[in-house]
């Protein structure tokens, strides 16, 4: 198991690595970056632009350069100082700007991915062992509009439903006195008053797609001999299911439990950005328009991080409970 | 006749079921009638499809729907297992509620099954010692380190080698024979009162299905249970049984001691059936080589549902008249010997 683990851990080196260098060739794919494009603007409006400051702007960040001396130089700065760079656009350190919103993002994903298991799990299991019973045509039905209808739009309904017939103001994070306001329990009871509709739009597409899965595993599951024989037993039919079809159904759950967060992370834009939430995807967005091409690469990077360790504690828990992978992975 | 009554262990009176599907009703068991006595090993034979372990489901209440139990009884005589009296209680199985408490408390502790697919049989994900040991922490209410060593205890009596290892080992460590003990072991391990094994060793080769089939023997002796022994090799029947049911479509055509079914076999099916055995033809009547003769035609589809005796468009000594017209009717020509034939009245 240890071995297991090291090994995991040691094949991330150059995932990460694999997944910088991506991230900075498409960043860098647009032709021009961000300097030449203030410069035209400024032109554009008849100002005259300072050679020198722009001769130092391009010195400073190596702009002058090959591709791969800055791509070294970046990757550099955040590997050794954890320095993601400069924004244009927001006119700040990256650092600065992204930390709380990250944050932000991977709370909210975080609770969608909570809602998600905590339904889809249980209505999973229901919908297999009452399979084409009432139960099961109902979250049948429910779970393709889930999956059909796009976020955003749902965003939009959800926004217009809400503020039409209950006079609630939903977008945002917080209400507009709160935004600058220190955290505190009204800020925090506001914050949920908030929440609740991004993370539920966020998380239905994924419980559709999860009850889908968990149903169609399970009856294979049902069907096997194995099932049979622990009824045999005595044991009850609560716990005949739990030990028994549930424990191998919940495979595909479990190792697919890092994309699925990761997807709530960066599958979460649209709606963020109809929302106006001030999360990542909406700055990801905003810096991609502009070319600000370090906070755009410091987001793939991260993102790329979190995919891993995702993926990671997936091949982990799977391990955990599944011996045949555990044995397996050590011979690997 | 009390005494009889008093070792009376398991009577199937008139059993039904049926599956109903898209297609049609498929008659799977279609009025078996059998009776079992304590102690001892009752061999039910009959071609593949005939109904033999869905009459055996049907006791466990474990017909996979839509499966159905339609009519018909199962009256198990049921001793309580603290000896605090032989009077036995006569349970029928068929009224139970299959998620119920009654009958889950029969299930691997008083009636037990090795089903037919042992390679299956085991969850991949759990060790042999979880899988084993939940049986008897249920039954016999005893904490987790008594069921641990009861479990090695009995793994050790089914001549597993090295239990203290194999008991935390996971099912897809073991090899096939390893695999079918820790099954057995698995049935087992409450001491029931019947156990059922439904071909429990076909997936083996011959040496393993032999040390399996004496296993199985020597435990009967010790525990002092009945075995339903399902298969269709006659020649494990000649070893094993004491007793033996023939079953063809969904019926018990004939039932009667080992020696009677292989020497004075009544029905026309069972007369047939062993003849299309070469070697057991040999070993038992020891006459000189015939062609083998097959019974001739095949199992009409689940389906149809034929008038009169199932068996009459096979039959070689079919009576037009009668054989396609009038089901038989249960007859005892002799004591102990029953047998469902117009050749018989
Ligand atoms: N789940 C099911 N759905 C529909 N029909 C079934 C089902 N299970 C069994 N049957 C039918 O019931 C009949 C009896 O099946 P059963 O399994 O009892 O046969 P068997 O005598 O055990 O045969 P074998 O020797 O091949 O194991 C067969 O015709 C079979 O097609
Ligand atoms: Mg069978």
């Amino acid at each position: 198991m240890v071995n297991y683990i090291l090994l995991r851990l040691l094949r991330m080196i150059p995932q990460m690595l694999i997944i910088s260098v991506l991230a900075f060739v498409i960043i860098q794919l647009p032709p021009g970056d961000f300097l030449t494009e203030r410069i035209n603007r400024l032109k554009a409006t008849g100002l005259t632009v300072d050679n020198a400051e722009v001769e130092r702007l391009t010195k400073m960040y190596g702009l002058d350069q090959p591709m791969a001396a800055q791509y070294i130089k970046w990757i550099t700065n955040i590997i050794t100082k954890g320095d993601f760079g400069y924004s244009w656009t927001f006119a700040r350190d990256v650092n600065e700007i992204i930390g709380s919103r990250m944050g932000m993002t991977f709370f909210i994903s975080f609770l969608a991915f909570v809602v998600c298991w905590s339904f889809a799990i249980p209505v999973g299991i229901l919908v297999a062992v009452k399979q084409y019973s009432v139960i099961d045509y109902f979250f049948t039905f429910l779970g393709f509009i889930g999956l059909a209808t796009p976020g955003f739009l749902l965003a939009l309904v959800l926004m217009y439903v809400s503020f039409e017939y209950f006079g609630l103001k939903v977008g945002g994070l917080f209400s507009q006195e709160m935004i600058l306001a220190p955290w505190s329990w009204a800020k925090f009871v506001d914050f949920l008053k908030h929440i609740w509709l991004p993370v539920i739009i966020l998380a239905i597409g994924g419980t559709a797609n999860l009850i889908r899965t968990l149903r169609a595993t399970m009856l294979d599951e049902l069907r096997k001999q194995y099932v049979t024989v622990a009824r045999a037993k005595g044991l009850s039919e609560f716990k005949v299911l739990m030990l028994y079809p549930v424990r191998i159904a919940i495979n595909p759950i479990v190792s697919t439990f890092g994309w699925l967060l990761v997807w709530f992370f960066s599958g979460g834009t649209v709606v963020e950005i109809v929302l106006n939430l001030d999360t990542a995807g909406p700055m990801l967005w905003r810096a991609l328009m502009t070319q600000d091409m370090y906070t755009a690469g410091a987001y793939i990077v991260i993102v790329g991080f979190l995919t891993a360790i995702g993926s990671l504690i997936s091949d982990l828990l799977l391990a955990a409970i599944d011996p045949r992978v555990r044995f397996g992975g050590l011979e690997a | 006749m009390p005494e009889q009554d008093q070792n009376l262990l398991l009577e199937i009176k008139g059993l039904r079921t049926y599956f109903h599907l898209a297609e049609g009703v498929v008659h799977a068991v279609d009025g078996v009638d059998l009776k079992m006595h304590r102690k001892e090993t009752l061999g039910i034979v009959g071609e593949s499809g005939c109904g033999k372990s869905i009459s055996a489901y049907s006791m466990l209440r474990l017909v996979p729907p839509p499966g159905k139990i339609e009519a018909g009884e199962i009256l198990f005589y049921k001793t309580p297992k603290d000896g605090s009296t032989n009077q036995a209680e006569i349970v029928n199985l068929t009224k139970l509620d299959p998620n119920g408490s009654e009958i889950r408390n029969i299930r691997g502790n008083y009636i037990s099954m090795v089903f037919q697919e042992p390679m299956t049989a085991m969850s991949p994900v759990r060790t042999v010692g979880q899988q084993i040991m939940e049986a008897i922490i249920l039954h016999q209410k005893v904490s987790k380190e008594e069921a641990r060593k009861q479990t090695i205890e009995m793994l050790r009596r089914v001549r597993m080698s090295n239990p203290e290892r194999v008991i935390d080992d996971y099912p897809f460590q073991l090899s096939g024979g390893m695999r079918q003990r820790a099954v057995i072991a698995m049935a087992l391990c409450c001491r029931p009162s019947l156990l059922i094994a439904d071909e429990p060793t076909t997936a083996l080769d011959v040496t393993t299905e032999a040390q399996i089939l004496n296993l199985m023997r020597d435990l009967q002796d010790e525990f002092g249970m009945a075995i339903m022994y399902i298969t269709h090799n006659l020649g494990v029947i000649a070893e094993m049984a004491d007793n033996v049911a023939v079953m063809y479509m969904g019926r018990v055509v004939e039932q009667a001691d080992v020696s009677t079914i292989f020497y004075n076999p009544l029905h026309p099916y069972t007369q047939g059936l062993h003849q299309s055995i070469p070697q057991l033809k040999d070993a038992l009547s020891r006459k000189e080589h015939k062609r083998l003769d097959v019974i001739k035609g095949m199992v009409p589809d689940p389906y149809s549902r034929l008038k009169g005796c199932p068996f009459h468009p096979r039959c070689p000594k079919f009576i037009a008249g009668v054989c396609d017209e009038v089901e038989p009717r249960m007859v005892e020509p002799e004591p102990g010997h029953t047998v469902k034939c117009h050749l018989y009245g």
